[in-house]
């Protein structure tokens, strides 16, 4: 207690010294600091010092840090470093299974559980990253967008055939793409209003989908049919993979089944594009798509490979 | 209270204490540093019950993770271990996931209730035997008796100057303390990990970090709250005095000063009769001995955290002056105010109160235990794709997608089967399963494994939006078996 505290006047309810000032008639009392705070603060002033001391925490001057603009600390410390030896590490935590996944068949990874979960992972991944802008994040399609989870492929559905796909692209820029052309029926004045009208009633008819319509009608779409679209999509309907012509004759419709969809799209004939993906994707991320798209569900067995395991 | 009585006799042969009860909350002041508390050892039943409970309780915490426990090869087999890289936590024939963690919230609600029923009864004997915070206390003061020697001794060695003795015998104190409290955080990590092998890579500094940052709190709070803040841990830091003072009530035995023995008190002269006043001659041993800094004669008080050693000092001078001991005395406020009216003792042990507690045991008690013993070792669990929710393929038929979830929690690898149960026109296609065996699975030990499944309804089947169904896994071996319900969506109107 120094002198200056007995001067003082003490309040006399809790017997604290106020500050000796007085406004409009109100006293502050002199509360000190209650002592664990004190020292906390303390402790707070301590340990700036050694923070400085052993992490980044000054601007320094030119020269005095090497290449960097501040004090490194003892521990020479650096987020940015951090986070690239984080990817790093990533990178090379991945590149096992990576590694497992170059030239293996789709049996051999869908039959190893710990390739068969770093492929569904990585794939699913990279579709979304890359694939899901067109085909959905399900993979699901879109109308002119494939669906990948069906057992409807255009160009083929073997583990190869989906990586060729996806190399190479359809009507892509790539010299090597997948590629054909269906001609603009009507656009380009090939065929009259009628005739695609009754063309499209019959093709709609090999699906079962046919509405109301006359057997005359009908006659005379199967003959344009067997003259302008069964070279492609065969006599049958049934489509032919190596030109990427779908089969009419199921229930899957890329540009939807109603008779003013599939009249729009003979007369304006279909150029769906897909990128090629060489060059822009990887090798290993290239088949660990085409190996996620496989295990979609609809992925084909290939020709003289033995039937997959199946409870059907 | 330095007035001249001090200094006298208490009763003939027995010196009436200094002691003042510097902790009370009429003494002590708020923004006053903290007043040095000597507590005197006490000799006694209290006092030898509160060394064996130090040596049980001590016992445990530093031995139990050294219990082994055979789980088979490929688990740990430390008795108590809480591992929380593998996400397991042992506790002798119990493993629990992490899901499972209610077991623990199970078991803190019974601690809790045992706790309240424990006051209800008798007071706060968890505060003044087994509470940690006494127990290290209590050690660490009997460390600072062996260096320093007991009250008086302390007393007069703080107020002497620094000197060749009175160094060493710090340093000791202190040394000691320090190797306590890092035997205390170094026991602390033989739970998170193997004990042995921590002990061994803990001083080649092969030990996690994480282990030696505990060790490092828990030795830091280990010193500072059992040797330098003590009481104020209790009187100050401790929500648990608050929340007592709603646990007990007039029929909880608690450490009592019998007011209607003791009163009026004074120093009583040799051959003076004791008729007409009370049995205590104010020698103030219990304030003496007590590690509070309370005196027990103001009744009941938040501080108090009824160590009971007041009882022993009291009935040792009891003895002396050939009166009846208990004087202080585990008794409750209604006996007190019946003696003072010349009735006698009631003792209420059931009361609503103690019932209440005691069925809220009992009910948690036997829903843990029947928890526990139905807990199955493998479950089931499946998730439908959504995205996209459905799948029509070329034929019409509608295909589903399914995550599966398989948790072993047995120590051994599992052979299961997989079924369906449900229309059995549903097609399946498990990823990855083995040509000759389509719904097979392997399960690694301990482990949750997910699975890929394709279901198809045909086109023929089709019967409304959902068609609804269970997986069900079976081992092979034993005949366990787990079922879920899921359901295909046909994207039909």
């Amino acid at each position: 207690m120094s002198e200056h505290d007995q001067e003082r006047e003490r309040d006399a309810h809790s017997g604290t010294a106020t500050t000796g000032h007085e406004w409009d008639g109100i006293k502050e009392l002199d509360t000190p600091l209650p002592r664990w705070w004190l020292w906390v603060f303390y402790a707070s002033i301590a340990w700036s010092v050694v923070y400085m001391i052993f992490m980044p925490a000054w601007p320094a001057l030119p020269g005095l840090a090497g290449e960097t603009d501040h004090t490194r600390g003892l521990r020479d410390h650096s987020e940015r470093a951090n986070v690239a030896q984080a990817i790093e590490e990533l990178h090379a935590s991945r590149a096992s299974g990576f590694a497992a996944l170059e030239g293996a068949s789709i049996d051999q990874i869908e039959n190893d559980p710990q390739l068969l979960g770093f492929v569904r992972a990585a794939g699913e991944a990279a579709f979304g990253d890359n694939c899901a802008t067109c085909h959905g994040s399900g993979a699901q399609g879109a109308i002119g967008y494939p669906n990948l989870n069906d057992d409807v492929w255009l160009w083929g559905g073997t583990y190869e055939d989906i990586r060729t796909t996806l190399r190479y692209g359809i009507r892509s820029e790539h010299p090597d793409t997948r590629f054909s052309q269906m001609p603009s029926f009507g656009r380009d004045e090939l065929l009259t209003g009628s005739e695609i009208a009754d063309v499209a009633d019959y093709v709609l008819s090999m699906s079962g989908r046919a509405g109301d319509v006359s057997a005359e009608a009908l006659a005379r779409g199967q003959e344009t049919y067997d003259i302008q679209c069964a070279s492609c999509h065969m006599p049958d309907g049934t489509g032919d993979r190596m030109q990427g012509a779908p089969n009419l004759t199921d229930q899957d419709w890329l540009y939807g089944s109603s008779r003013e969809q599939v009249i729009n799209i003979i007369h304006r004939g279909p150029y769906g594009v897909m990128p090629a993906w060489e060059g822009r994707l990887n090798e290993a991320t290239i088949d660990a798509l085409a190996a996620y798209v496989y295990l979609l569900g609809g992925g084909e067995e290939a020709e003289g490979a033995a039937n997959g395991p199946t409870g059907r | 209270m330095s007035d001249k009585n001090t200094r006298a006799m208490a009763a003939p042969g027995i010196r009436k204490s200094k002691a003042e009860a510097v902790n009370a909350a009429d003494t002590r002041e708020l923004y006053k540093k903290r007043e040095p508390i000597y507590p005197k050892l006490a000799h006694g039943k209290f006092r030898t019950v509160k060394w064996v409970v130090m040596a049980v309780t001590l016992g445990i915490y530093y031995l139990v993770p050294f219990l082994r426990w055979d789980r088979g090869p490929d688990a740990p087999d430390q008795a108590v271990l809480v591992d929380f890289a593998g996400r397991r936590f042992y506790f002798f024939f119990i493993e629990i996931w992490p899901q499972e963690v209610y077991y623990i919230t199970g078991l803190l609600i019974l601690a809790a209730l045992a706790l309240f029923l424990a006051t209800a009864l008798f007071g706060r004997v968890w505060c003044g035997y087994a509470c940690p915070q006494t127990v290290w206390t209590d050690l660490f003061i009997w460390v600072e008796r062996a260096f320093e020697g007991d009250r008086n001794a302390r007393i007069k060695l703080d107020r002497s100057p620094m000197s060749f003795d009175k160094a060493w015998r710090k340093i000791g104190k202190h040394t000691v303390w320090l190797v306590i409290a890092l035997a205390t955080g170094g026991a602390w990590i033989l739970y998170f990990h193997d004990a042995y092998d921590v002990i061994g890579n803990f001083f080649t500094g092969q030990a996690e970090p994480s282990s030696y940052l505990f060790a490092g709190i828990l030795t830091f709070t280990t010193y500072t709250l059992a040797g330098t803040m003590r009481e104020q841990v209790c009187t100050y830091m401790c929500p648990w005095p608050r929340i007592q003072a709603a646990m007990t009530d007039r029929d909880a035995l608690n450490v009592t000063y019998r007011v209607d023995r003791g009163e009026p008190r004074g120093p009583h002269k040799k051959n003076e009769s004791w008729d007409g006043r009370g049995d205590c001659i104010d020698c103030k041993q219990c304030v003496a001995v007590c590690p509070m800094g309370i005196d027990i004669r103001d009744g009941a008080q938040l501080e108090c955290i009824q160590c009971a050693l007041c009882i022993d000092a009291c009935d040792d001078i009891m003895r002396k002056v050939d009166r009846p001991t208990g004087l202080i005395t585990y008794e409750t406020d209604d006996n007190v105010d019946r003696f003072q009216r010349g009735e006698k003792a009631v003792y209420k042990f059931i009361r609503p109160r103690t019932v209440v507690y005691g069925v809220a045991f009992a009910i948690v008690a036997a829903i843990m235990l029947a928890a526990l013993l139905n807990r199955s070792e493998l479950e089931l669990n499946s998730q439908r794709d959504r995205n996209p929710n459905f799948v029509i393929l070329s034929d019409g038929a509608v295909r589903n997608g399914y995550n599966l979830k398989v948790v072993n929690k047995a120590n051994e690898p599992r052979t299961l089967t997989l079924s369906i149960e449900g229309d059995p026109q549903i097609e399946t296609r498990l990823l990855g399963a083995a040509d000759d065996a389509p719904m097979q699975l392997r399960v690694d030990a301990d482990r949750t494994q997910d699975f890929v499944i394709y279901l198809t309804l045909p086109a023929s089947a089709i019967d409304g939006a959902r068609e609804t169904f269970n997986f069900r896994v079976t081992d092979t071996r034993t005949g366990e078996t787990a079922t879920t319900p899921s359901m295909i969506v046909t994207g039909a109107e």
